[in-house]
């Protein structure tokens, strides 16, 4: 209990130096604390945290940043290079000085979630909350209790976006510990398109938490890629769920690659309310060290002819710890659905560990719907006869983990963030060789 | 280049090898035949340097240098390379990235620098005409989904990128078609050189058909009980190997 206090009142304090705000913002931060103080931190014994551990960050002793200093030489190295409409946070706050929006089509808006908050507080706040309630987890209502900043997209029906958004969480590495609760909304109207990076990134020694909450409401037709990149120091505590909300023909396509954090547990969930919604979940995981990823994903196939499919792939050294739990649930009348689940652990160590889980709970009786998980090792025959050929064992290593990783890596369609997830698994392997560049000029030879 | 000397190898406990002799000069072209279970793999698995065999006594020197002592891929740097009798698959591991780091590695243990893209290009672009192979074939893993003459063919290209001293053949000619067997031979052909020695293992006669050998030994019941020159392979497709085995018994 004194754990669930001291975020308390750290939240009395807030309120204290933040002064009046509408009634219903108020009113919702204290649903959020009122949820969050009857819920408690969970335990082991709430089977969806069976796995994981949160007492680090119950425990911990988080203030909330006042400042979004940072390094720019910093946050040059970790920012993405690729040409986006950018919004950066350190540690929560917003931070104009490494934000670009560049020029957005007609129709598009991406605002941070205090500014759209400050100029339309009704029309944001209607849609705040409806996918992501306080009863998801303690810690959605921990973010809805103290949510101030994050971002707040929309697109006009129709409205194609060319670059990717990326909204960039840094963490810094300050004198002491602190917390953020970003939240994020994305409308994303008929038809539009676009594709949308969250990247969490930090400087080595950071020590944070953060806790994110994002909502994405896709109307009919909506067409919606979302990257998450999590690249954050092995010493900073995340957590993060994404709501989604599929009207009829919406396609929405979710990469969720993990590659740092002490903690970082994922949750997704998609309902799929109309005809013709098609949800797509790929992920990556890959822990060292002491690392705990892990990830609960939830389609919720509400309407007939809907179609989810996944393919998570998570790699394990040292004495990393996995979680994956994929869940798919049909309803009743939800006839002719399709549903197909993969889940592969790759484990680097005898000491590693991953839980996997499938489940399947079906309403209908006329549905497709597979799930499949497989744990294993590096193929000892494979890294004979790269070694036979001449390959040092660390590279080959490196080549054949990299090689698992690809079914999900080669549908990463931004080279920027396949680079990255390429380094983290197979470290410096493409530049020993020089690997890069080779697949395009046997591309450019076959065309000869 | 290659010499053998009293090799003794178990297998699980079972002794296969039973202090094999065996000399391979530069230059020349030598063929192992025997029946099934004589320890012909078991050869080549232990000079490649396979694991779960046991050397209980003996030695295996190439260029002078202890072959039991070197790890796997410094025999491949030395240029001692073995080509599979069953190539394993590698999915996810394109061929290209393959043959350009084995070559990167085999030029780093030459003091070599990389080799640089276009050179590498021409050259991969080059064998690949000689093997008789599509260009797409590069993009694709290693071995996956290939037939059993493409896999063998793959085992044959990555020999001529990597041009090595001792060419180690292992059953070379299994499961190939005959216009399969001529692009494997032709390749191995062109291998021939005076720098450099083949040693082929095989089951049966008919790849010398293709492939003439300098020298033909008999490896019976893990020992080399007969060797000859060419002409000995066809007494043995003729003859099979009983007769060997009576002559070397008496």
């Amino acid at each position: 209990m004194s754990e669930v206090q001291g975020f308390l009142d750290r939240l009395s304090e807030r309120a204290a130096a933040r002064g009046a705000e509408p009634t219903w913002i108020a009113a919702r931060r204290q649903a959020g604390a009122a949820r969050f103080e009857a819920l408690g931190f969970p335990d082991r014994k709430v089977e969806a945290w069976k796995y994981t551990d949160v007492r680090g960050i119950a425990r911990g002793d988080f203030a909330l940043a006042e400042s979004a200093d940072f390094s720019p030489a910093s946050a040059a190295a970790l920012t993405l290079p690729i040409e986006a409409h950018r919004l950066s946070f350190v540690d929560g706050v917003f931070a104009p000085a490494l934000s670009d929006l560049g020029e957005l089509p007609a129709g598009v808006s991406v605002e941070p979630l205090s500014q759209a908050l400050a100029a339309n507080h009704e029309a944001v706040g209607g849609a705040l909350g409806r996918l992501a309630g306080v009863d998801f987890s303690p810690f959605t209502a921990l973010n809805t209790a103290f949510a101030e900043e994050g971002a707040v997209i929309r697109l006009a029906p129709g409205a194609v976006v060319e670059r990717p958004i990326v909204l960039q969480f840094l963490s810094g590495a300050g004198p002491a510990p602190v917390m953020s609760h970003p939240r994020v909304l994305v409308e994303a109207g008929a038809r539009s398109q676009a594709t949308l990076i969250e990247h969490q990134a930090g400087e080595e020694g950071a020590a944070n938490f953060s806790n994110l909450v994002s909502e994405l409401l896709l109307e009919r037709g909506a067409i919606l890629t979302h990257y998450k990149l999590q690249e954050l120091p092995q010493t900073d505590q995340h957590i993060a769920s994404l709501h989604v909300d599929q009207a009829r023909d919406s396609r929405f396509t979710s990469f969720n690659l993990n590659l740092g954090g002490a903690l970082a547990r994922n949750d997704i969930v998609t309902d799929l309310n109309g005809q013709g919604a098609e949800a797509n979940f790929f992920g990556l995981f890959f822990g060292q060290g002491r690392q705990l990823l892990d990830t609960h994903t939830l389609a919720n196939h509400n309407a007939p002819l809907t179609f989810s499919h996944e393919n998570y792939k998570g790699i394990l050294d040292d004495r990393a710890r996995g979680i994956f739990n994929g869940k798919v649930i049909v309803k009743r009348d939800s006839q002719k659905i399709e549903a197909h689940q993969n889940n592969a652990n790759l484990l680097l160590s005898d000491r590693a560990e991953i839980d996997t889980k499938p489940e399947l709970e079906i309403y209908a009786d006329d549905v497709k719907c597979s799930h499949g998980a497989t744990t294993g090792q590096l193929d000892q025959e494979a890294i004979f006869a790269l070694r036979a050929r001449g390959i040092d064992e660390a590279t080959a290593r490196g080549l054949l983990t990299l090689a698992f990783a690809g079914e999900v890596m080669d549908r990463v369609a931004i080279d920027a963030v396949a680079e990255r997830v390429e380094l983290a698994v197979a470290g410096k392997l493409p530049e020993r060789f020089n690997l890069a560049g080779l697949v395009e000029a046997a591309v450019a030879l076959h065309e000869e | 280049m290659l010499e053998v000397k009293d090799l003794h190898v178990t297998v699980e406990g079972k002794h296969i090898l039973k202090g094999l002799n065996l000399t391979v000069a530069t230059g020349q072209v030598h063929a192992i035949m025997g029946p099934n279970g004589a320890g012909k793999s078991t050869l080549s698995a232990v000079i490649a340097g396979k694991e779960g065999y046991e050397v209980t006594q003996g030695s295996i020197t190439f260029d002078g240098q202890d072959v039991l002592e070197m790890e796997i891929e410094e025999r491949a740097r030395a240029g001692l390379l073995l080509g599979f009798q069953y190539p394993v698959e590698i999915p996810g591991v394109k061929n290209i990235y393959l043959l350009k780091a084995a070559l990167n590695a085999k030029r780093e243990a030459e003091g070599l620098g990389e080799i640089p893209a276009p050179e590498f290009m021409k050259l991969i672009k080059e064998k690949i005409a000689f093997m008789k192979m599509d260009a797409s074939f590069l993009q694709r893993a290693v071995n996956e989904g290939f037939s059993g003459g493409e896999k063998k063919r793959n085992e044959i290209l990555q020999m001529l990128v990597l041009q090595p001293k001792l060419a180690l053949l292992d059953e070379i000619d299994s499961g190939l078609d005959i216009d399969a067997m001529k692009v494997v031979a032709d390749g191995v052909n062109s291998l021939r050189a005076a720098d450099r020695a083949i040693l082929m293992v095989t089951h049966y006669q008919r790849l010398l058909d293709h492939i003439t050998p300098d020298v033909v030994h008999v490896l019976v019941d893990g020992r080399i009980v007969k060797s000859g020159d060419a002409e000995l392979a066809k007494e043995l497709e003729a003859r099979g190997y009983d007769w060997v085995l009576e002559e070397s018994a008496a």
